[in-house]
């Protein structure tokens, strides 16, 4: 199954190499920054806080905002920085994906709100922004049922693909990118892009959930490792 | 579980305790007989109650709370207060002057202006409200002197410590008076500006360094160095 080797040297079912950071915003409440390949993204997350304009806030619940953005520079060709019908989509699949593991119900009349800036695009940015955003929540003390962690998968030359570069984005026969809480093993996002036989979505899906699950490990190990991290240099002195 | 006993840092959606026998304390939740976690945080068995302490959060009001906020609004009725929470205080005129206040004769800004600190109680908060704010009572009132320090709300039982002795660790040794409000509000009173600067680096020390075991004791051997050197 591996042997077949992409572009990038990768085997088919072999992610990107993936760092990521957390607390690195002073004046937000929580962020975090992700490398995956060459995609680059930064999230900020704000609140629960006041809603303003007012009369978006609702009696019973928390609202959740959120602005998924790519930096003029994050191309090769200069992007303008009017969001884009695509980034306005981007923007709601994101919320939503998240929406559902947070406990909005114990910060009634507040917002929440998650600006995901993408610094460099490399093919996966929405799910990299959902990973990276799910990471700041938790970094902002924000109730959640489980993180949420995303990956994408494709077919590519006939191949089930796992976590495509922008130019196997290009290039693929299908595109499908999955979000998931790696605990609960229940999916908050999915997508399909092109055209899979019902054989080839399950192989596909299957993969995306083993992707994200290990994406998970390394979420849980950023997120540990901040605090340890602390506790190493306090001993230290 | 054993993740409970040593107070092990868990996380969102993280397994704390499985089994009939436990009882859901705060920020846990109960799925199919398993308690998980809803924040980073601290695990805790406590009589069969699990807990888990965030090591972050927003302060949400409490009737009976005392709270330190700071005037951002002046009305002809009441002062708008921020109390460091996304719900804002609310600190009505009849409370300062007495029922029989009527807006044409006093002007509120001579009482308390923007940018005014002042300790308060919270009356009531019932979510559908603002926290409605009191100063009527012991200790509470206009801020006069001293400096205002900030820390995570979630942390406020740390700055406290074992039966106050973090807290009064602190008021000891650096001299000061020190008013802890609920929302992470804190108030620092000392006799001079660096013993006031001192408390307040200390106080983000406990913030930063609250999942540190040890904490009483690294911040008693700062506090005695520094007196010394005085």
């Amino acid at each position: 199954m591996s042997e077949i080797v992409r572009r990038d040297g990768r085997k088919i079912d072999e992610l990107r190499p993936i760092t990521m950071k957390i607390g690195i915003l002073d004046k937000a409440d929580g962020s975090a920054y992700i490398e995956q390949g060459n995609t680059k993204v930064l999230v900020a997350v704000y609140g629960p806080r006041e809603v303003h304009p007012r009369h978006l806030g609702l009696p019973e619940t928390a609202i959740v905002r959120c602005r998924y953005h790519m930096a003029p520079f994050s191309t090769r060709e200069r992007k303008s920085p009017m969001p884009t019908r695509r980034e306005v989509e981007l923007s709601k699949i994101i919320k939503e994906a998240l929406a559902n593991a947070i406990m909005l119900n114990l910060y009634p009349r507040t917002t929440i709100d998650i600006f995901v800036e993408v610094l460099q695009a490399d093919g996966g940015t929405r799910c990299a922004g959902i990973t990276a955003a799910s990471l700041a929540l938790a970094d902002a003390g924000i109730p959640m049922v489980d993180l949420v962690t995303a990956c994408a998968v494709g077919k590519w030359n006939g191949k089930i693909i796992v976590d495509l570069t922008g130019e196997e984005d290009e290039e693929c026969e299908a595109d499908m990118p999955v979000a998931l809480m790696p605990n609960l093993e229940k999916v908050t996002l999915i997508q399909l892009n092109g055209r899979l036989t019902s054989d080839e979505f399950l192989e596909a899906f299957n993969l995306a959930v083993k992707a994200c699950k290990l994406i998970g490990e390394l979420q849980k190990a950023t997120l540990r490792n901040y605090y340890e991290k602390i506790k190493e240099e306090v001993y230290e002195q | 579980m054993a993740a409970a006993e040593e107070r092990k840092i868990v996380l969102p959606g993280d397994l704390i305790a499985e089994g009939e026998g436990y009882e859901v304390g705060v920020n846990v939740y109960r799925d199919d007989g398993r308690i998980y976690s809803y924040v980073v945080g601290l695990a805790s068995i406590v009589d069969g109650k699990v807990s888990v302490t965030a090591l972050k959060g927003v302060y949400v009001p409490k009737r009976g709370d005392v709270v330190i906020g700071v005037v951002r609004e002046v009305s002809i009725t009441r002062w708008l207060v921020d109390i460091n929470s996304p719900y804002q205080g609310i600190l009505p005129a009849i409370d300062v002057f007495g029922k029989r206040f009527s807006a044409d004769k006093v002007n509120l800004q001579d009482y308390l202006k923007v940018g005014d600190a002042i300790i308060a109680r919270v009356a009531s908060f019932d979510r559908t409200t603002d926290a409605i704010l009191t100063i009527g009572g012991k200790g509470l009132g206009k801020i006069g002197r001293g400096r205002l320090e900030y820390i995570t709300p979630t942390k406020i039982p740390r700055l406290i410590g074992k039966r106050g002795s973090m807290i009064n660790l602190l008021k000891k040794e650096s001299g000061c008076n020190i008013t802890i409000g609920k929302n992470g509000v804190i108030l620092i009173e000392g006799p001079n500006g660096e013993s006031e600067e001192l408390v307040a680096e200390l106080i983000r020390k406990v913030d930063r360094e609250a999942h540190v075991p040890g904490l009483t004791d690294r911040v008693a051997e700062i506090l005695r160095s520094a007196m010394k050197r005085e």
